[in-house]
């Protein structure tokens, strides 16, 4: 039976699996350290279109497309998607999805989006309202840096503590059934905001919020770091994973030993430049659906708390000289043994 | 000698700037406006044209340059046409480095493509 | 746990704090990079004045194709793409002299073509040179109209 847990976090009763996970990211992210575990790289830029938005939408839609396909299913056979990207108003998803004709609810939840599509699709399915339900999520380097930051031909310095935004896209189709991950709970991130105004300093932003989840799930779920193989966080890259150390700690948690950030995994800083590690919501869904889901599968990792995180501003409250609030939308994700 | 002293000068502008840039949360076109506004004011103050005599293009292709140029095209069109000068020097004088920018810039739009970072 | 920021005192510190462990550019570095290509592009400059007024041409002609040639050159390496890899290195470097304003010029212009001739272009060309222009002519003016009035002091 489905189950409240704490203030904050739900326990699946009803089965609740990942069935595929497909992803399709950019030429730099191809280079990166977790290249080969793609399911394609695209080596253009604009992936065959003419703007960067266009762009971003065509990825998404080949993700969906080979996650779909991966599941064995057809697009009708998805009861509804969950999808959102970095743009102003998530038009990447909707001109992808306008072009797979499946009902949808758009998402906005910044770098966080693939864990609060993840979170709402388990609901769905395991509140019994789609046998069917795909999470879905992107970003592209070149629409999020003319939407956020300069144009691209701008000669700027970017700090160490800035992060790229990762260009790919990942999709999960979920189901009620047997597959080798299983979503067993899930925790509903508030919004946490220290008061730090830096746009360019991402990781330390999110980190609060990420801490504030991971401690909520623990104590949720009566867990300890320890319960889990993996602790994933998505974007914090290294400035903020060492201050979610350095929060949680505070808090009575140790989780050096368990943890993974997707920024700081799908590049190499040394060699790619990329200073702190990847970013937006194209990274985290990247790198689960690319990197942790099939080590879930596997039963290389038992159970992963999965959590991206996200910097919740635009550009009207940069401009207002507004806070930076971050939000963490965690996924608890089991192995499942295959039966025969 | 002239070659010398352009390069300390407009170095060393360069350099303080980057102070700014890396020390403060300063956007940099927020720097860039600083920068001619301060250029304008030194001009007024009439510090500019010894430092302009003495560091040739290390004074005049900075930024500050622009502010400079600004003010001695608003101050030299009040001379010769009084009130009226206050609103047709400055631009005046700046004509061409604007014109050029925004023309080659307009005509780079026709020919150049944006392209990714990598 | 959470410390929803309203707490000014906490923002602060966690400020100062995150300030700490996070790691910077080196400084003297950065600066040394800066003076280097801010002084070489100036360098450059002067070559061309000095060249334009061996040509007969008086002081204020010749600073004028000065400007026109570094701004032809900056704009042409911003198509190229080569001004920002150029000003990764340097800065403000490339920042500070008139081949940034150049950049700034170019780069919003090239990138928002997609946006339309008027609306794409024309709008964002201004996005980092409006008000640069917009608050030296200000500021030259307002200087100006002090000048006016002491000459009328006079």
């Amino acid at each position: 039976m489905n189950e409240r847990k704490g203030h904050q976090s739900i326990s699946f009763g009803e089965e609740v699996y990942i069935i595929s996970g497909a992803s399709v990211v950019g030429k730099k992210e191809g280079e990166g350290p977790l290249g080969p575990c793609f399911d394609e790289v695209e080596k253009d830029p604009l992936a065959g279109a003419k703007t960067w938005e266009q762009a971003e939408s065509t990825l998404q839609h080949r993700a969906a497309v080979r996650a779909i396909e991966k599941a064995g299913i057809k697009n009708t056979d998805l009861r509804m998607i969950f999808a959102g990207d970095l743009l102003a108003q998530c038009t990447a998803s909707a001109y992808n999805l306008a072009q797979l004709d499946v009902p949808v609810y758009g998402l906005f939840g910044a770098c966080s989006t693939m864990g609060e599509a993840l979170s709402l699709a388990a609901m769905a399915v395991a509140g019994g309202f789609g046998e069917y339900v795909m999470a879905l999520t992107s970003s592209h380097f070149a629409s999020a840096e003319k939407e956020f930051r300069f144009p691209l031909a701008y000669g700027s310095q970017r700090p160490l503590s800035a992060s790229w935004t990762v260009t790919g896209s990942g999709a999960c189709v979920l189901a009620g059934e047997k597959s080798g991950a299983r979503i067993t709970g899930i925790t509903t991130g508030k919004i946490v905001d220290f008061g730090l105004k830096d746009s360019l300093n991402m990781g330390a932003c999110m980190a609060p919020a990420a801490c504030d989840t991971i401690c909520t799930n623990l104590q949720d779920f009566s867990r300890q770091p320890e319960d889990y193989d993996k602790i994933i966080t998505g974007d914090l890259g290294s400035v903020g994973q060492q201050i979610l150390f350095d929060l949680l700690e505070k808090q009575g948690y140790d989780i050096q030993r368990q943890h993974l950030d997707c920024g700081m995994l799908i590049f190499d800083d040394a060699v790619q430049d990329t200073h702190a590690g990847g970013s937006g919501c194209g990274c985290s869904a990247a790198v689960f659906t690319a990197y942790v889901l099939p080590k879930i599968v596997s039963g290389e990792w038992k159970r992963v708390l999965f959590l991206p995180t996200g910097a919740l501003m635009s550009k009207v409250s940069f401009a207002e000289g507004q806070t930076v609030p971050g939000i963490a939308q965690a996924v608890v994700v089991e192995h499942v043994p295959q039966e025969n | 000698m002239d070659y010398i002293n352009a390069f300390w000068v407009g170095g060393l502008i360069c350099a303080l700037a980057q102070i700014l840039l890396d020390k403060t949360k300063l956007m940099p076109g927020r720097i860039m406006v600083i920068l001619v506004c301060t250029g304008a004011v030194l001009s007024a103050f009439r510090v500019y044209d010894g430092f302009a005599d003495f560091a040739g293009a290390g004074a005049t292709v900075p930024l500050i340059g622009f502010g400079h140029l600004l003010y001695q095209g608003v101050r030299d069109a009040v001379d010769e046409s009084g009130l009226l000068g206050l609103f047709m020097g400055g631009l005046t004088a700046s004509a061409t480095g604007i014109s050029a920018a925004l023309i080659f810039g307009y005509l780079a739009s026709l020919i150049f493509r944006p392209k990714m970072k990598d | 746990m959470t410390d929803n920021g309203k707490n000014e005192q906490t923002a602060k510190k966690y400020e100062k704090y995150v300030k700490k462990v996070t790691p910077t550019h080196s400084l003297p570095l950065n600066m040394a990079k800066a003076f280097l290509v801010g002084g070489l592009i100036c360098v450059l400059g002067q070559y061309i004045l000095n060249t334009a007024e061996t040509m007969g041409l008086g002081q204020e002609e010749a600073g004028s194709w000065c400007s026109l040639i570094l701004i032809f050159l900056s704009v042409l390496l911003t198509g190229l793409n080569v001004y920002p890899k150029l000003a990764k290195f340097a800065g403000a470097g490339t920042l500070v002299p008139i081949t940034g304003f150049a950049n700034s010029v170019a780069a919003p212009a090239i990138e928002y073509q997609k946006e339309g001739q008027v609306f794409g272009i024309g709008c964002k060309i201004f996005t980092i040179a409006g008000p640069v222009i917009l608050y030296g002519v200000l500021s030259s003016w307002i200087l100006g109209v002090v000048y006016y009035v002491m000459q009328l002091w006079r």
